[in-house]
């Protein structure tokens, strides 16, 4: 296999309130031999928020964004459900109408860009399925996680909605009953945890204006792991993992139940990099506000 | 084909808890799920509920949960159930807890929360008119696909909100107040704009899922129709200054000013003095490392490109 080489869009939050999750996701891609170029001339991608005040400038920023990975000849990577989504409705919209790609770029020119439309832009998780493989991954464990039963989190923005992403994996994930992490899990040698709100909302997008909602959305995902025996849960995006790690106590007072141990929550290369054999501090497990055992 | 079929039954007059049969059943994989409810009620159970009326995808009746997702049962091949869920079916009604008899529910605060928007047509209407009144190709576009609502309740009973915010009015109801709100000829949209922008019933407390446009069976994608909502309470000025409007608009500010978020700003700016709420989780956070001070905030690189592109790309002011 030649080297897999990506460019990679961090978002904001693994830059600032999540550095264990740029930090875990470098560190793999090296265990990995990946090469992944950071981005760093992108921006935020309005977080799925900047659309309902001014849908043109989301598309311009996103559309600017892209441009920097198809300057450098790469197809973009994702480690953030909601950047993910962002990113790819902006490419699918310029994508499928011209007239509205002509618009966007006549922005982009008066600083220089051009919107393409030649990377494709899939989330981390996606690009290791597809590109790097399972059966690649299976090979590359040195520590199983045998002992451990994992719930998969899967998050709203990688799953649905399904017709925009099946555009851009070829990983077809069922909304309704999404498999790729738990098969990663078990490429792991871990035991993946079923349970009904693996595919649910964790609320965090409402966590300013309506934080009860919030954090019963959060309380029930929690609860509903542990009730189904699951020693940790894992999560491709770093918004659930702000909700589940951090607001954990609120959420589970919010629904009533005091956890026996707090439930410890890995985002996917953390989890990735413990089979590796990273240590917990080149993961970042450090920086969790819901301790993660040794 | 043979299926396993777990069939919710409940009868609120005699019942205190729901109990499931279970059923074997020889299924022909062209058979859609309307046909499973029949059979089970022909061939099992005579006394066996469930709505269902024109058989062709535009009543709306028959709306049903199959293993927890919401479907139209005369809509949906049994074949693409099984692909999903394997052979072992869960068959419920949309909501449990509203459950009157097996797959009949009870629609009463659906409906109620479809009212509130003003779902209908407000204008003076000549009633001998000399002319046509024409309604142009263009302005005609803007419904998009907002009057196929059949008002089967798939996207609200699939709607997380919903279930843990009794106030809350729901996709469908906001994606009605959208198909009068985008009509030329229509009188109140300030009035439903109003309704939808209130901070607990309205558009600000979705929580961004995909659940509604996932469930519904007629692909009119509610969650745009509510983003539609979004821009048309800033476009027509109805936006009040509260902690999500200003979180909305607290995107552009910070990234005009860094390139990439600065979350602490964000959610100063966006709560005001209710910032102090956030103390303690903040402290926790920043013990962690999880909090970059003011000062360290990183910057993207090419920052003057971001600047001007928000300064010639902006299309609405707040």
């Amino acid at each position: 296999m030649s080297k897999l080489r990506y460019a990679l869009y961090t978002g904001c939050t693994a830059r600032e309130s999540t550095p264990e999750l740029l930090k875990s996701t470098l560190a793999i891609a090296k265990k990995l031999d990946i090469e992944l170029v950071l981005l760093d001339e992108a921006s935020c991608c309005g977080a799925s928020h900047l659309q309902d005040f001014d849908p043109f400038l989301s598309l311009v920023l996103n559309a600017r964004n892209i441009c920097y990975a198809e300057k450098r000849d790469l197809d973009m990577v994702t480690i953030c459900n909601t950047c993910q989504l962002n990113t790819a409705m902006t490419k699918h919209k310029l994508d499928s109408d011209p007239e509205l790609k002509a618009k966007v770029n006549e922005k982009l020119e008066e600083v220089g860009l051009v919107y393409l439309g030649t990377s494709n832009v899939r989330h981390f998780l996606y690009a290791l399925i597809e590109d790097y493989g399972l059966d690649n991954l299976r090979d590359r464990v040195v520590k199983p996680l045998s002992h451990l039963n994992i719930a998969p989190f899967y998050g709203c923005h990688n799953i649905r909605p399904s017709e925009l992403h099946h555009h851009f994996n070829r990983t077809k994930e069922n909304p309704y009953n999404p498999t790729s992490l738990d098969e990663l899990i078990e490429a792991l040698e871990g035991n993946s945890v079923d349970y009904e709100h693996k595919n649910k909302c964790c609320g965090f997008h409402v966590d300013l204006q309506a934080p009860k909602t919030s954090n019963i959305l959060t309380g029930n995902a929690i609860v509903d792991a542990l009730d189904n025996n699951a020693d940790m849960m894992v999560t491709p995006c770093p918004l659930c993992h702000l909700n589940l790690d951090v607001k954990q106590k609120a959420a589970t007072k919010a629904v009533n139940r005091d956890l026996p141990n707090p439930m410890p929550i890995l985002h996917l290369p953390q989890l990735i990099g413990l089979a590796l054999g990273c240590t917990p501090q080149e993961l970042g497990l450090q920086h969790h506000v819901t301790e993660v055992p040794a | 084909m043979k299926l396993t079929l777990k069939v919710f039954r409940f009868n609120a007059e005699t019942d205190y808890l729901p109990h499931y049969d279970t059923i074997e059943m020889e299924v022909d994989p062209k058979e859609v799920v309307l046909d499973l409810l029949n059979r089970i009620k022909w061939e099992h159970d005579g006394s066996f509920t469930y709505r269902r009326s024109c058989r062709h995808g535009i009543c709306g009746s028959c709306a049903i949960k199959v293993n927890g997702r919401s479907t139209l049962a005369c809509k949906e091949r049994v074949v693409d159930m099984v692909e999903t869920f394997g052979t072992e079916l869960t068959l419920e009604p949309v909501s449990k807890k509203r459950a009157i008899k097996d797959m009949v529910v009870d629609k009463g605060d659906f409906w109620q929360k479809y009212d509130k928007v003003i779902p209908w047509l407000v204008a003076e209407i000549d009633e001998h008119p000399k002319m046509e009144n024409i309604i142009p190709p263009s302005e005609a576009e803007k419904l998009e696909d907002a009057d196929y609502c059949i008002q089967c309740g798939c996207c609200y009973y699939a709607c997380p909100v919903v279930e843990v915010n009794e106030e809350y009015l729901g996709p469908a109801a906001f994606e009605k107040a959208y198909r009068f709100t985008a009509d030329v000829r229509d009188h109140a949209k300030k009035d439903r704009l109003q309704i939808v922008d209130q901070l607990g019933q309205g558009v600000w407390d979705c929580v961004k899922c995909f659940e509604c446009a996932e469930a519904c069976p007629k692909h009119i994608d509610p969650i745009g129709k509510i983003t539609k909502l979004h821009n048309q309470i800033f476009e027509e000025g109805v936006a009040k200054s509260n902690v999500a409007t200003r979180h909305a608009v607290g995107f552009k500010r910070s990234i005009k000013k860094h390139g990439i978020l600065d979350e602490g700003d964000l959610v100063l700016y966006s709560e005001g003095f209710g910032v102090f709420k956030h103390i303690p989780e903040a402290l926790e956070m920043f013990k962690k490392g999880k909090i970059v001070l003011p000062w360290n905030m990183p910057k993207s690189k090419n920052l003057d490109e971001i600047k001007k592109l928000v300064d010639i790309a902006s299309t609405v002011k707040f």
